[in-house]
């Protein structure tokens, strides 16, 4: 296990050079001038030069790339024209907003998702299941922007129950970070009020992105559960007497469950990738918002840092995932 | 009952699995549903600029008079900031987004179909090579691999797709490799291989016609995505420019001017909902019928 | 004495795209404590619905009881709704399938499901568990724990103890058809329904496999049916034996008599045959035709359009059972003169 866990690991090495590769190509052969952008509408010629000279710019192009991967080795992500701050430093500061947004999200989507999608394979074929399946592409039709609007328009501005963006209100001091996330940072350090208004504000931002994975966890496990309901085993849980509710609730939900856990791993990456919109809306300072905002004025580092990182927390997602299949599963060796 | 059995035998048998997949198709009544609403979304397409009751609005005609009126029989989506119809920017918008969409599934599912098909077919290193390449995009997140791309070509419709299709099409290469590579142990393959028949005719006469179905499911079902992802471009500033009137665009001016004049928004967060629900409701019936052992 | 399992006139109607079919058509089979019935038959005759009938788990829509009774010590299971067939179940009524690797949940340890289905049977029984009724969970769980591994030495698995912490994966398919053995017993039935429980494993297991349950119905006093395809078996393990065409018992009685004297045509070409699991519909030796559609079944006996001995009068109603010899009988209408034919 810790064998396998290594050798995925270790594997993570080509995906870096693989992504890295990619979104220097992108950055760098596609038209654009990223440097004319930063250095601002008035700068003359030799000031762009000075600027794209002091950040390597200047150089060729496999130069740049050595720089830029010699760096990594060191935790260095380059600098953004645009903030004029190291990449990583910045990653460093959005990445927790962007992880608790998703996790939160996730949290939502699986704990009503699983649930749901069980509920409705037993009632399958009548009307409640009808009605959720429905329910389901439509949720998964919603554009996350546009019901983000929605839940805004609603609950903060006109029920004004919740806070319309952002991580805390201004004045708010935050807790000392220890992991980031505001809601647990403000729980350790013991602080209420502090909590709540965390959680406040991550209300909406994290309903916005749950309804599409929520929709789709629970069709994959309603397909999952009914295909395992088919099984010989389930016949025989029958056949010798067990209840009904705990073949589905403990023996059928097991095994349907692994099934979705794939769903929910592609998820999760698809998700930090997905951050921009909402992010966008509820103006969470996340990765999502950072990448926007370089990405508007061609500050390609930023963007190759956050694609970096957003990779490699996918693949490590899907690590996770395949480890809690193991353990879910006893039968897949790792191999 | 007797006729409906000696019927049955006569009946050929690839007549009798199209007759079936119809009569699958059609008993999904949510299926007919988003046959419907693509079909509308369709017509809208053709002619939203032509039907559109202030087609003077559409092309960039401002009426500063008549701003923000809320929605009323002459208007039954409010106007905007500029004075302009709200229903008829939305409805002209289901051109860029219906064809933005459409444009980013074909150039994805092409690009992808033939590294699949290569990879599939080639095996070997070229396979590892193509496969690694394959992986490795759907490792970046697709709507900032979109977004940079676009960024980096700069505004334009064409730009646009092209920037979105370049992260669209491992899905398809994923899906067509799989299909080739179990297609080829096929026996037919096989027997065509003995006949002496080339790589190429193989792969273009007996393998690739049979990936055609689980192709079109997932184009259909990727229509509603790729909308939605345009959508989310317009929505962030990259993409097409105003005055040419986009959903993602209108709402995110509309957002601006939250809560007085909502109803701005509304439409076109509709019109984007309504377009992808009928793609996925079509494309889902779709599955059912041309590949159900992909059913869920 | 009422018999352990009596099945009067069962029919059970199958609907699907195609139409209603009668899938079983008037079913008679009298079980007594002791003895063990082979059923036996070509594929598709509704050997495992007429199994799965007395448990009442044929999928139902499509299947349909249309007549008939099922009872069980002379209580009738049909008009029974599900939550009083599934106390039944496991405590009642122990069921064995064919498929040893997909009859035990691959996500769970063994111990697990043996325990579930003891505490299910138990919850009918207080008497199975080795604790005072009303105990507390932990203590009778501890309880279904150690008859857990009792029965599992008892279906003869080394480190019974420690073996039940493995998952199925961990063992071979012999070693999980004793497990699945176990988990039948463990609710001490009164009536073990095995399904072609030696078809999927190979010719020296299924005799020890055999020989256990025979073990069982020595020890507890029960009624087995054993459904197969294989005559060979029933020769080596049965008392009894049923032979099934087309939804209807053509012939049952004891084996010695039923083999040593089959009656019925459809036995004498069975017997002639020996088919194997393999057997496909219709592929049986020295018979000429397939099995009939059900859907649309021939007329009378359904056995008569492949009969070399059939008449106009076979087609006029199904046969009733005639008796031939002693608890032996067979459902033909010339079986009294069979005898006179065969040798002519
Ligand atoms: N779920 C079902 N839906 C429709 N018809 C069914 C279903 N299950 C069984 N049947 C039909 O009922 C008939 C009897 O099936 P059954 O499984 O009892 O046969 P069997 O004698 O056990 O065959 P085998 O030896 O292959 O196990 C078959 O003709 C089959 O087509
Ligand atoms: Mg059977």
């Amino acid at each position: 296990m810790l064998q396998f866990i290594l050798r995925r690991l270790l594997m993570l090495i080509p995906v870096i050079i693989g992504l890295t590769i990619i979104m220097f190509a992108i950055a760098r052969l596609l038209p654009g001038d990223p440097v004319g952008l930063a250095a601002g509408p008035n700068a003359t010629q030799a000031e762009i030069a000075a600027l794209a000279a002091e950040y390597g710019l200047d150089q060729p192009i496999w130069v740049q790339y050595w720089h830029y991967v010699t760096g990594l080795l060191h935790g260095d992500l380059g600098t953004s024209l645009l903030t004029r701050r190291p990449v990583a430093t910045d990653i460093a500061a959005y990445l927790p907003a962007t992880l608790e947004l998703v996790l939160a999200a996730m949290a939502i989507a699986i704990v009503i998702g699983i649930p749901l999608g069980l509920v409705t394979a037993v009632w399958r074929n009548k009307w409640p299941d009808y009605l959720s399946q429905i329910a389901a592409i439509g949720a998964i039709s919603m554009p996350r922007f546009f019901l983000g609007l929605l839940l805004q328009l609603c609950f903060a501005m006109w029920l004004m129950w919740l806070p319309l963006g952002g991580r805390l209100p201004i004045i708010v001091i935050p807790p000392p970070t220890i992991t980031g996330f505001l809601t647990i940072d403000s729980l350790l350090a013991g602080e209420w009020s502090t909590f709540t208004l965390a959680l406040r504000h991550l209300a909406l931002p994290a309903i916005a992105m749950s309804l599409s994975p929520l929709a789709t966890i629970m069709r994959m496990m309603r397909s999952s559960t009914i295909e395992v309901m088919q099984q010989d085993y389930v016949m025989t849980a029958r056949a010798l007497g067990l209840a009904p509710r705990l073949i589905i609730t403990k023996y059928v939900a097991r095994n349907a469950v692994s099934a979705t856990l794939t769903v929910i791993g592609l998820y999760f990456g698809w998700l930090l990738g997905g951050t921009v919109l909402v992010e966008t809306v509820f103006d969470w300072p996340g990765l999502g918002l950072y990448a926007t905002k370089a990405i508007v004025s061609q500050d390609m580092m930023p963007v190759i840092g956050v694609a970096l990182v957003i990779g490699l927390m996918f693949v490590i997602a899907n690590l996770i995932i395949d480890v809690l299949y193991g353990i879910i599963n006893p039968k897949v060796r790792y191999s | 009952m007797t006729d409906t059995l000696s019927t049955d035998a006569l009946t050929p048998p690839k007549y009798d699995k199209l007759r079936r997949a119809f009569f699958r198709f059609r008993q999904s009544k949510l299926s007919l549903l988003g046959g419907v609403l693509v079909a509308l979304v369709l017509f809208f397409t053709a002619f939203g600029t032509v039907l559109a009751p202030y087609p003077e609005h559409i092309a960039g005609g401002v009426d500063t008079a008549n701003r923000f009126i809320a929605p009323t029989w002459a208007h039954p989506f409010g106007t905007n900031e500029l004075g302009q119809d709200v229903l008829s920017l939305v409805m002209a918008g289901t051109t860029v987004s219906v064809l933005a969409g459409f444009g980013v599934v074909m150039i994805g599912s092409i690009i992808g179909t033939i590294v699949g098909a290569v990879a599939g077919f080639a095996g070997g290193w070229v396979d590892e090579v193509l496969m690694r390449l394959t992986d490795l995009t759907l490792t970046i997140p697709g709507l900032i691999l979109a977004m940079a791309i676009a960024a980096a070509l700069g505004p334009g419709f064409g730009n646009m797709v092209i920037a979105i299709s370049l992260s669209w099409w491992p899905g398809y290469a994923r899906l067509v490799r799989g299909e080739v590579l179990a297609a080829r142990e096929e026996v037919y393959v096989t027997a065509a291989r003995a006949i002496g028949a080339t790589p190429q005719r193989i792969l273009f006469r007996h393998i690739l016609p049979n990936t055609v179905s689980p192709i079109i499911v997932k184009m259909s079902l990727d229509m509603g995505f790729a909308i939605l992802t345009v959508a989310g471009l317009g929505f962030i500033g990259i993409g097409v420019r105003p005055p040419t009137p986009e959903w993602g665009t209108l709402l995110s001016i509309s957002r601006s001017y939250m809560p007085d004049y909502w109803w701005t928004a509304m439409a076109p967060g509709m019109a984007m909902f309504v377009a992808v629900f009928g793609f996925n409701l079509l494309g889902d019936g779709l599955r059912d019928v041309l590949d159900p052992k992909a059913r869920r | 004495m009422t018999a352990l399992l009596e099945i009067r006139d069962l029919h059970l109607s199958m609907s699907s795209y195609e139409g209603s079919a009668d899938v079983l058509n008037g079913i008679n089979l009298t079980v007594n404590r002791g003895e063990i019935w082979g059923l036996v038959g070509e594929s598709g005759c509704g050997k495992s619905l007429t199994g799965l009938s007395v448990s009442r788990l044929a999928p139902s829509p499509p299947a349909h009881y249309s007549k008939g009774q099922i009872l069980l010590e002379g209580r009738d299971l049909l008009p029974l709704t599900q939550r009083e067939m599934q106390k039944l179940r496991g405590k009642r009524i122990g069921m064995i399938f064919q498929d040893p690797t997909t009859n035990l949940n691959p996500a769970f340890r063994i111990g697990e499901q043996l325990t579930d289905v003891a505490l299910a049977a138990a919850a009918q029984d207080d008497t199975i568990l080795d604790c005072p009724a009303h105990s507390s969970n932990r203590t009778r769980r501890a309880a279904a724990w150690s008859l857990a591994v009792e029965m599992l030495e008892k279906v003869g698995i080394p480190n019974a103890q420690s073996r039940l912490a493995s998952y199925p994966h961990e063992f071979s398919g012999g070693m999980r058809q004793r497990v699945l053995i176990a988990m039948a017993m463990i609710g001490r039935p009164d009536l073990l329904i095995a399904d072609e429980p030696t078809t999927a494993l190979d010719v020296s297991v299924q005799a020890q496999i055999l020989k256990q349950i025979k073990a069982n119905v020595a020890e507890y006093d029960m009624g087995v049916v054993l459904i197969t395809h294989n005559l060979g078996v029933v020769a080596q393990t049965c008392s009894h034996v049923a032979v099934m065409y087309a939804g209807n018992i053509v012939e049952n009685g004891p084996v010695a008599a039923v083999i040593g004297n089959p009656v019925h045509p459809y036995t004498r070409a069975l017997l002639s045959a020996i088919p194997t699991k393999d057997t496909k519909r219709g592929a049986l030796k020295g018979l000429a035709g397939a099995v009939p559609n059900l859907i649309n079944p021939p007329p009378g006996c359904r056995f008569a359009p492949r009969c070399a001995f059939a008449q106009p009068a076979c087609t006029k109603a199904t046969p009733p059972p005639e008796t031939v010899g002693p608890n032996h009988s067979a459902a033909c209408i010339r079986a009294a003169e069979m005898e006179a034919l065969i040798h002519a």
